[in-house]
C-alpha cells in the first residue's frame, strides 16, 4: 500500500503513570480509508495508545499529528472537534436520555436558542438508518439491549464529521448478525475515506476486516503488519512475546501426579458469556495451567471453580463431594481460594499496610468477635513476610507503595494465611519485573510440592509451560485440551491457542501432534 | 412535556401506544403516582370536609406553601444532577431576616430584594465550588452551607423584625379574584418558577446537561457537556430559589425571623422526591415537585382540619416518603434488569 501520507500519526509516544511506563515511545500511524487493528493482550498499552489518541490522558513525550498537522487534544471534546470519535468498550452514553439525546447531545440542532427536539429526532432517526436500526429516537435508552446500545454508541461517533472512528472492543456485546451489520457499516465508512482503528480480542474478525495490524506488548510497540502476509500463529507469537532465555528456569517437577482422586473436579462448568462446558479436574500437589488469549474464557474459568461467579450449569466436586460455590465466602471454606488479575482493583487494599492486608482474610473468616491480637497479627505478618521474602520487610508500610511483584506476593500471603487446599492464581505475574515473575514461579512450585493444589493462569505461554504439571488449553470459552506440559513446546502450544474457532478440535488435534512432538 | 411527544412523526408500523409510551416516558409514572394521590387526597377529604374544596381553601393552598414550591423547584436542579442542597430552609431565613432588616433601615425594596437573591446565590455558589472544585460530598458542603446561613441569620438578628414596605406587603396582599379563586403575586412568582425551570430543563442544553449529568458525570463529560459549570449553576439556582423563598416568606409572615424554616429542606426533599424525581439523579420533572408541594400541602391542611396534632403531617409525609423511595427503588431495578 502506498498512501501518500498517513491521516493519523503518532511518533514517540510515551505515556506514564508514576513511575511506570503504560507506553513507551510508541510509533504508530493509520491511513484514510483503512480499518486499523491494536493487538496486544491485557497490559500492553492498548488501551493508554487509544486514550492518547482521544484526548482522554495526556502524551507525556512524543507527539500527534492529524492529517499533517500537530494536534494537541486537551479533552476528548477537543478529539471530537477535530474528528475524532471514540466508541468505547463500556458503553459511556446516559441511559437516562432519549436515543436522540444520545446521538445529539454536544452537538444538538438548536433554534432560536432553543433544543429543536424534532430536528434532533429526524437527524437520529437518519443516522440509525444507517446503521440499519430501526428504534423509536424519542424513546429513553435504558430501555434497549445492550446491543442496540452500542449501536447507538456508533451512531453518535459517526454523526458527527469524523475522521477518526477509534472502535474499542465494539463487538464485545453483539451477536454474529449485528457484527455483520457493524462491519459494513465500517466499509462504508471506510468508502468514505473514514480511518478506523478497530481494537478485538476475536482474531478472526481482526482477519476479516482489518487492512492493517499494529502489535503492541507491554507498552512497546512490537511492529506493524499487514493481515494477509501475517499468519495468525505468528501474530499470537508477536502478541504474547517470547523472553525464555532471559530467565533463570526452575526445574519443571517430574510430572507424575499420585494417582489419587482429584481435589477438585468441575464437570461442564458453564457460565454464560465466558465459558462454557468445562471439564477440569486437580490433583493434590498438581499445578494445572490454563493457557488462552484473553477473552479464551481462562478468568472466567476460575472465577466458576472459586466461587467468585456462580455457574449456570456444571457441577463441582471436592474431595469427591458435589458442593455449591455460592460465594467467595463458602468456597474459602473448602478450601478454595483467589487471586484476581485485577491486583489494584480485587486484590491489594493500597489505603492500608501490609500487615493489614496479610491478615485480612484470615480476620475475615474468624469474624468480627474473635479479634485476632495485635501481637499474633504481627507474628503473622511477619513469618509470611520472612517466607515470602516480601521487601521491604516492613508490615507497616502502606500495600500501595509496594511494588508490582511485592504486592502480589502481599496478596499470596494473605490468601496463604487461610491455609487453602486449592490457590487460583488468574495472571499473578502480570505487569511485574522478571526477577520478581521468577519468585513468583519458584514459589507456585515449592507451594506445589508442600501439596497445595495450583491453577495457574498466565498470557506467557512459556512461564505456564515452565510451572504447570498439566495444560488446559482455552478458546472461545472451550477446553480444547488438557495436556500434560512435557508433551508441549512453547510451540505448539503457541499452534493451540492461536488456532481459528472454524477448525474447531479436529484441526487442532492434527496440528498439535505433529508439533508437539517436534522441535 | 406532551407537546415535544407529539411532534414525534409517526412511523408506519406503530407499536402499541402502551409500549411507546413506556419506551419513552416510563420515568413519568412515579410522578403520576404523586398526582393520583393527591386526587385521592382531595376528594376524599372533600367527602368528609364539604367545604374542603371550596375555591377560597384550595387558593390558600398555593399561597401557604408558595415558598416551599420555589425551594422545591430549585432543589429539583440540584438533585437532577445527583446531588443534594440542605442549606435552603437556613438561606431562606438568612435571606429573610436580611431583607427584613435592610428595609426596616429604610434601604428601598429595589435595592433589598435583589440583595436578598444576591445572598442566596452567594451562598449556593459557595456549595457548588466546594462541590465541584474541592470534591467535598454535596450532603456535606450544603451542611456547611446550612450552618453558615443559619449562623449569619442570627448575625444579622436575633429578633424577629417587622416589614412596612408597601412593595413586599404587597406581594402578599394584593388578590387576583377570579370566581371565588383568588391568587396573590407570591402565588404567581411562585408558578413562575416552576414554569421558567420546566423550560430551562427541557428546551436547554443547560437543562439537558443537568439530566445527563445525573445520568453519567462521566459520559456527560466526555460527549463535551459543560459539567463543571452546570454542576456550579445548579447550586447557585437552588441558592437564588432560596432567596426568592425568603422573600416570599417575610411577605407572608410580614415579619424576618432568624428561626424560620428549621427542617424546611427536609420539607422541600420530601416533596421533591414525592413527585418523582429520583434521589440519585437523572429522572424527575420539575411539575413533579409542584405536585409534590401541593401534596405536601393537602396533608397539612386535612390535618389541621380533622384539629389533630400537626405531627401527624410528619409520620404520613415520613410514610409517604417511604413508600415513594421503595417505588421508584423497584422501577430502577426494574428497568436494569430489562437490559
Amino acid at each position: 500500500m502506498e498512501e501518500p501520507r498517513p491521516l493519523l500519526q503518532l511518533t514517540g509516544a510515551t505515556v506514564r503513570f508514576g513511575a511506570e511506563a503504560a507506553i513507551d515511545d510508541v510509533d504508530f500511524r493509520m491511513f484514510p480509508g483503512e480499518v486499523h487493528s491494536l493487538m496486544g493482550e491485557n497490559g500492553a498499552g492498548k488501551s493508554s495508545l487509544i486514550k492518547a489518541i482521544t484526548g482522554a490522558i495526556p502524551l507525556d513525550e512524543g507527539e500527534l499529528r492529524l492529517g499533517g498537522e500537530v494536534v494537541r487534544f486537551r479533552t476528548p471534546h477537543d478529539a471530537q472537534l477535530a474528528g475524532v470519535s471514540t466508541v468505547y468498550q463500556e458503553i459511556d452514553l446516559l441511559p437516562n436520555l432519549t436515543v436522540a439525546e444520545n446521538i445529539c447531545l454536544g452537538r444538538e440542532p438548536r433554534r432560536f436558542g432553543v433544543l429543536d427536539w424534532s430536528s434532533m429526532r429526524t437527524r437520529a432517526r437518519a443516522v440509525l438508518a444507517d446503521l440499519g436500526l430501526d428504534i423509536d429516537p424519542a424513546s429513553i435508552l435504558g430501555t434497549h439491549s445492550l446491543a442496540v446500545q452500542q449501536l447507538v454508541a456508533i451512531a453518535r461517533a459517526i454523526s458527527a464529521d469524523v475522521r477518526v472512528l477509534v472502535l474499542d472492543e465494539p463487538t464485545s456485546s453483539l451477536d454474529v448478525d449485528e457484527v455483520a451489520e457493524l462491519f459494513r457499516v465500517m466499509r462504508d465508512l471506510t468508502q468514505r475515506g473514514v480511518a478506523i482503528l478497530f481494537v478485538s480480542h476475536f482474531l478472526e474478525q481482526v482477519y476479516e476486516i482489518c487492512d492493517r495490524i499494529t502489535v503492541l506488548r507491554g507498552g512497546r510497540l512490537v511492529g506493524e503488519y499487514v493481515p494477509s502476509e501475517l499468519l495468525r500463529i505468528d501474530l499470537v507469537q508477536k502478541m504474547l512475546g517470547r523472553s525464555v532465555a532471559e530467565l533463570g528456569t526452575r526445574a519443571r517437577p517430574d510430572s507424575t501426579p499420585p494417582e489419587t482422586s482429584p481435589v477438585i473436579r468441575g464437570e461442564g462448568v458453564t457460565r454464560t458469556p465466558g465459558i462454557h462446558n468445562a471439564g477440569v479436574e486437580l490433583a493434590e500437589g498438581e499445578v494445572l495451567g490454563l493457557a488462552g488469549l484473553l477473552g479464551s474464557g481462562r478468568t472466567e474459568l476460575a472465577r466458576a471453580l472459586s466461587g467468585i461467579d456462580r455457574l449456570d450449569a456444571g457441577i463441582i466436586t471436592i474431595s469427591g463431594q458435589p458442593v455449591d460455590l455460592t460465594s467467595p465466602r463458602k468456597a474459602i471454606s473448602f478450601g478454595v481460594v483467589y487471586s484476581s488479575e485485577n491486583r489494584r482493583t480485587e486484590g491489594i487494599i493500597s489505603e492500608l499496610s501490609v500487615q493489614e492486608n496479610i491478615t485480612l482474610a484470615l480476620q475475615a473468616e474468624r469474624g468480627i468477635l474473635r479479634r485476632m491480637r495485635p501481637q499474633r497479627r504481627r507474628e503473622l505478618a511477619m513469618s509470611w513476610i520472612e517466607a515470602l521474602d516480601i521487601r521491604p520487610a516492613d508490615p507497616d508500610r502502606r500495600a500501595g507503595t509496594l511494588s508490582g511483584g511485592n504486592q502480589q506476593k502481599v496478596l499470596l500471603a494473605r490468601l496463604l494465611a487461610l491455609s487453602p487446599r486449592i490457590i487460583v492464581l488468574d495472571e499473578p505475574t502480570r505487569g511485574i519485573d522478571v526477577g520478581a515473575k521468577v519468585e513468583i514461579q519458584n514459589l507456585v512450585g515449592e507451594l506445589a510440592d508442600n501439596g497445595l493444589s495450583v491453577v495457574f493462569i498466565s498470557a506467557e505461554l512459556e512461564e505456564v509451560l515452565r510451572v504447570a504439571n498439566r495444560v488446559a488449553v482455552l478458546r472461545s470459552g472451550r477446553i480444547v485440551q488438557t495436556l500434560p506440559s512435557e508433551s508441549l513446546t512453547v510451540d505448539s502450544l503457541l499452534a493451540l491457542v492461536a488456532q481459528p474457532d472454524e477448525f474447531s478440535e479436529v484441526a487442532s488435534l492434527s496440528t498439535a501432534e505433529p508439533d508437539g512432538s517436534g522441535e | 412535556m406532551t407537546k415535544s411527544l407529539d411532534l414525534a412523526p409517526r412511523r408506519a408500523a406503530t407499536p402499541s401506544r402502551y409500549a411507546t409510551f413506556m419506551s419513552r416516558r416510563a420515568s413519568l409514572m412515579p410522578t403520576f403516582a404523586a398526582v393520583a394521590i393527591l386526587l385521592v387526597l382531595l376528594i376524599s377529604a372533600q367527602a368528609r370536609f364539604p367545604k374542603f374544596l371550596s375555591p377560597g381553601n384550595m387558593s390558600a393552598l398555593l399561597l401557604d406553601n408558595a415558598y416551599l414550591v420555589v425551594l422545591a423547584v430549585g432543589l429539583t436542579f440540584v438533585i437532577l444532577t445527583g446531588g443534594i442542597d440542605l442549606s435552603v430552609g437556613s438561606v431562606m431565613a438568612f435571606t429573610g431576616i436580611l431583607g427584613a432588616s435592610l428595609l426596616a433601615q429604610g434601604i428601598p425594596a429595589v435595592v433589598a430584594v435583589p440583595a436578598m437573591l444576591i445572598a442566596g446565590a452567594l451562598i449556593g455558589l459557595l456549595i457548588g465550588v466546594l462541590v465541584q472544585y474541592f470534591n467535598v460530598q454535596p450532603f456535606i458542603a450544603s451542611l456547611a452551607g446550612l450552618f453558615l446561613a443559619r449562623g449569619l441569620a442570627f448575625v444579622v438578628s436575633l429578633e424577629s423584625i417587622r416589614v412596612e414596605d408597601t412593595f413586599v406587603l404587597w406581594l402578599q396582599r394584593t388578590r387576583f379574584n377570579v370566581g371565588g379563586w383568588y391568587i396573590t403575586p407570591t402565588g404567581i412568582i411562585a408558578l413562575l418558577a416552576v414554569a421558567i425551570a420546566f423550560y430551562v430543563l427541557l428546551w436547554t442544553r443547560f437543562g439537558r446537561t443537568v439530566y445527563a449529568i445525573g445520568g453519567g458525570e462521566q459520559s456527560a463529560r466526555l460527549m463535551g457537556l459543560n459539567v463543571a459549570r452546570t454542576k456550579l449553576m445548579v447550586y447557585v439556582i437552588s441558592g437564588v430559589c432560596g432567596g426568592l423563598a425568603g422573600l416570599l416568606l417575610t411577605a407572608y409572615s410580614g415579619a424576618g425571623y432568624p428561626r424560620n424554616g428549621i427542617g424546611t429542606e427536609l420539607d422541600a426533599i420530601a416533596a421533591v422526591v414525592i413527585g418523582g424525581t429520583l434521589l440519585t439523579g437523572g429522572t424527575g420533572y420539575v411539575l413533579g415537585s409542584l405536585i409534590g408541594v401541593l401534596v405536601y400541602g393537602t396533608i397539612k391542611k386535612i390535618i389541621s382540619f380533622m384539629g389533630a396534632e400537626q405531627a401527624w403531617t410528619q409520620i404520613i409525609i415520613g410514610a409517604l416518603l417511604l413508600l415513594f423511595i421503595v417505588v421508584q427503588r423497584v422501577i430502577v431495578t426494574r428497568s436494569q434488569r430489562r437490559r
